[in-house]
């Protein structure tokens, strides 16, 4: 089947069977590997992208059910030029990541977090994360990088 | 170059920004599964659903005309072409002087199957899909087996065998410390304190699941296989040389991106080989990508093991003996490293940071119908320090001493110290780790926040954890001694452009631990040039000349040391080439900052010229000197090095529900000179996520009638989220190691080694006002709510 979708800001048109995930939408017909999958459970987030505005585990949703929609994988944050976007900065900054591999799912839903909580509190930011696992970072420095990401999204 | 000029250089101890980073932060990572060869097929692997099981036939035909099928392959097809079992790299021998029973290891099940995910068959097709269709059309008649799954069922009388070879399920018995006078020290004693416990069993989760490319290229009979995993060129020597008999020439292994690996990466598994023998049947890449949940089946676990411990004290609390017995569950076959954790890198740790001057350990290790069980964070050492680090709090409360105080009487304090238990510390200050922990902790202020947990009715508690560890195992005669069926050593090369910039091979492997630019700041400080100069290759048998891997918290020391061995004969060369441009003699020349300069005049060469000078050699001592600048350094180390530390824990409990949370942390740890500080705490952070994550909430879950995993999901284990925790107090002590020429001691495991014992000494500290004596891991708020109502009763 068809599905019309708009991507990092480009309209795309897949060919995909029905029972196709997103997630392999974009990894498989779009070559878009940097959202990943860790689970299949939906429990680790690493598979995160932002869909018409909210943050979505593309691994829990049919690429079909996504039709019409607008999505923003980890590839389509940073400026055309490369400038990294001020959650992806303040994730270096912080050190907010180690192998990198929830990373995409994490910045994605921080961006998404922040949006909707600008002020949200270490605690809150602790809890709005509760749906993305990290194994390497112990979370102390995703959280620094939240808070500071936030900041500089204010701005 | 020592390790007191090499902390004085610039960069070292700079929190410099990751220059890995922005690839991961913008997608452009290359996991194994983010690879995509040409004439790429995908392979499922068929598992057992039974624990213990003759398998009595197996029915391909079906699976075989299905749609895409290019091929399904079953344990006749790899015994036809003498494809040899896993091999176990640590050889123990048991106190009878009989070598540890080692039965094969197949890569597909032959005739029976030894733990639910056991590998029965492989079907290869075009398409993911079809062959995950396929795989559920191949019928496997099965005779299922009474299984065990624990150490206790393990070793009864009568109990099933998991293998023929070792009818009664005992792999080994080992030991070591002096008995005879472990019991006079006993005899002897004040105090005893006594200790059953039971370290519970982990599943290592790396967030990226186990992923392999098998990869022929028929034009050069050469095979490639990309991996998820910590050391590629053990991966291919293990392959080559022990299970499919290969030209180590022909094979090349990449092991790119890898999403985490905690140990569970270290291991040649049965799919990386299938993979890699199907490749040339089939004149096809062939890619395979774990689920979760064969992740959760089919990964080495992590800890399991049962012990009994007994700490011998003068009437001042002074210990004079340790006596330890565990039984270590290695599950159904043996892993690549299995042997070597409860052993070597466990036993030989139980002095910990005390004088006790006698330690017997007897170490009992089973076979079960479990996945296998190997090293995980830590590896036998987060084993010892919990067994130690409680008998130690349990001796200091039953004798009225407060858990530091009883520490401090205990403490080893003139260095180099010979343990009981074969090692030599060369350096370290525990007092010191102790009272800055306390300080960062702020024990003074313990009591009032106590009183107002109580006005709340609930209950704080406070517990502490003095570590020590064991890092860069080595050196390789003294292992291979000691079983060891591999090198321990290290190889780097350093590569200097004609421009002046530098590429540097490692064989460690870094999936997180940044060394890309741990290691860049290493060679840039030696060089004088600007970290961004310096590119750091690993991961690739076809780019880096050898490797050990990245495991045992090694890299920085043993790889660090082998580049800095590398940077030493570089600098060497460097000196004479500016000798001559400069007309002076070699023993006059100075390097400082990037410049050359002969001493007491002002005559200088950059490095810059220096490189270009090498590589186009036309004012140049052709006669005396090679053109070029690329050297290449293997290290082996001359000991372990010992990081070490002092964590404090409290916890607060609720005591209507069972809820228990950490609601401070202190890690105090001293891992020699730090070069970067920024990438150090992180690698704390997630050790003490994964430490205190085995205190409070994982735990793997074997059902022990069937045998079946009844924790292989994230829904059904509990993985560490980011509101589990507070914000953790990190501080530092600095004894540089003394006999490695960066004086780093290593950091990627330490907290995981030192929390687990901290919070449970917390958690029971707490629950003492309740009654409560005792207590296993994970303290979960359904078994701290029931240990409460027990004690009530």
């Amino acid at each position: 089947m068809q599905v019309q979708l708009k991507v990092n800001g480009k309209a795309v048109s897949l060919d995909v069977a029905p029972n196709t995930l997103l997630v392999q939408a974009l990894r498989g017909n779009l070559q878009l590997t940097g959202t990943h999958v860790g689970c299949d459970t939906a429990q680790c987030g690493a598979c995160t992208v932002v869909m018409n505005g909210r943050s979505v585990k593309s691994c829990n949703i049919l690429a079909a059910q996504a039709g019409g929609a607008e999505i923003t994988t980890i590839e389509g944050l940073a400026q055309p030029d490369g400038t990294l976007h001020p959650m992806q900065a303040a994730f270096k900054e912080c050190h907010g990541l180690q192998c990198g591999f929830c990373t995409p799912g994490m910045v994605m839903s921080a961006v998404d977090l922040c949006q909707r909580h600008p002020n949200a509190s270490e605690a809150e930011i602790r809890e709005q994360l509760e749906g993305n696992l990290c194994r390497c970072t112990g979370y102390q420095n995703i959280v620094k990088a939240v808070q500071q990401g936030a900041a500089a999204m204010k701005a | 170059m020592g390790a007191s000029d090499f902390a004085n250089l610039p960069h070292i101890g700079e929190s410099v920004r990751r220059k890995e980073d922005y690839r991961f932060l913008t997608g452009a990572g290359q996991y194994t599964d983010d690879v995509v060869l040409a004439n790429q097929a995908h392979a499922v692997f068929v598992r057992s659903p039974h624990a213990h099981a003759n398998v009595v036939s197996i029915d391909v035909a079906a699976a075989k005309a299905a749609p895409g099928v290019l091929d399904v392959f079953v344990g006749a097809d790899v015994a036809n072409d003498k494809i040899n079992g896993l091999p176990c790299g640590w050889l123990i021998t048991s106190t009878d002087g009989q070598p540890m029973k080692e039965p094969p290891h197949p890569i597909l099940a032959q005739g029976k199957v030894r733990y639910v995910g056991d590998h029965v068959a492989m079907v290869v097709a075009e398409t993911l899909e079809q062959a995950r269709n396929a795989a559920e059309l191949v019928e496997v008649n099965y005779d299922v087996l009474p299984a065990v799954v624990d150490v206790g069922a393990a070793q009864k009388a009568g109990a099933p065998s998991v293998h023929a070879e070792a009818a009664d399920n005992h792999c080994y018995k080992w030991a070591i410390g002096d008995k005879a006078q472990v019991d006079a020290a006993f005899a002897q004693a004040a105090h005893v304190t006594k200790l059953d416990l039971v370290n519970n069993r982990l599943v290592p989760n790396a967030m990226e699941p186990r992923a392999a490319i098998g990869s022929y290229s028929r034009a050069n009979d050469e095979y490639t296989l990309y991996v998820s995993n910590q050391n590629p060129h053990v991966e291919r020597l293990l392959m080559t040389a022990f299970v499919m008999g290969l030209p180590e020439h022909k094979v090349r292994v990449i092991a790119p991106d890898v999403g985490g690996g905690f140990g569970s990466k270290i291991y040649l598994y049965a799919e990386d080989v299938c993979l890699t023998w199907a490749a040339k049947k089939l004149n096809r890449n062939i890619k395979w990508n774990a689920d979760r949940n064969e992740a959760f089946l089919s990964d080495a676990h992590g800890r399991d093991h049962v012990s009994h411990a007994e700490l011998a004290m003068d009437k001042d609390g002074k210990f004079l003996a340790l006596r330890v017995h565990t039984d270590a569950n290695l599950g159904a076959y043996l892993s690549t490293f299995a042997t070597a954790v409860p052993t070597i890198l466990y036993a030989t740790l139980l002095a910990g940071q005390y004088t006790t001057p006698q330690v017997y350990v007897e170490v009992d290790a089973w076979f079960t119908n479990t996945a296998p069980v190997d090293a995980y964070r830590g590896a036998g050492r987060p084993e010892a320090t919990y067994l130690l680090e409680r008998i130690v709090s349990r001796a200091g409360w039953e004798l009225g001493l407060g858990q530091d105080e009883i520490r401090k009487r205990n403490f080893i304090t003139t260095f180099p110290y010979q343990t009981p238990v074969a090692l030599q510390y060369d350096i370290g200050d525990y007092p010191a780790c102790m009272s800055e922990a306390q300080k960062l902790a702020d024990v003074a202020g313990f009591a009032a926040r106590k009183a107002a947990s109580a006005a709340k009715g609930k209950l704080r508690g406070i517990g502490y954890s003095s570590y020590i560890e064991a890092c860069g195992i080595a050196p390789s005669n003294i292992a291979g001694a000691l079983g060891a069926r591999a090198g321990l050593f290290e190889c780097g090369e350093v590569r200097v452009h004609p421009t002046g910039s530098v590429t540097v091979f490692t064989g460690s492997h870094s999936h997180g631990q940044g060394h890309e630019t741990t290691f860049a700041q290493v060679v840039a400080s030696r060089l004088g040039v600007a970290v961004d100069a310096v590119d750091v290759v690993h991961g690739d048998t076809g780019r880096v000349p050898f490797g050990m891997g990245t495991y045992g918290s090694r890299s920085i020391s043993v790889g660090g040391a082998a580049i800095m061995r590398a940077l030493d004969k570089i600098e060497a060369k460097a000196k004479k080439i500016a000798a001559h441009l400069m007309e002076a003699s070699d023993a006059d020349i100075e390097f400082v900052n990037g410049e050359f300069k002969v001493k007491g005049t002002d005559k200088m060469v950059t490095f810059g010229q220096v490189a270009l000078t090498a590589y186009v050699p036309h004012n140049y001592p052709l006669d005396k000197l090679e053109p070029g600048l690329n050297e290449t350094a293997f290290y082996d180390p001359t000991n372990f090095t010992f990081p070490a530390g002092t964590y404090i824990c409290e916890i607060e409990i609720d005591p209507q529900t069972g809820e228990t949370r950490v609601d401070r942390f202190t890690a105090v740890d001293d891992f020699g000179t730090i070069i970067n500080p920024m990438i150090v705490e992180g690698q704390v952070h997630g050790g003490l996520v994964q430490g205190i994550g085995q205190a409070l909430l994982e735990n793997c879950v074997y059902d022990k009638e069937t045998g079946q995993l009844l924790t292989g999901s994230f829904m059904d284990y509990a993985m560490p989220r980011a509101d589990d925790f507070p914000h953790f107090e990190i501080g530092h002590v600095c004894t540089p190691c003394t006999h490695n020429p960066l004086g780093t001691k290593g950091c990627g495991e330490a907290g995981a080694i030192g929390s687990p014992p901290a919070v449970m000494n917390a958690v029971l500290d707490a629950l003492s006002s309740v009654g409560v004596k005792d207590l296993d891991m994970p303290a979960t708020p359904h078994r701290v709510w029931q240990a409460i109502q027990a004690a009530k009763a």
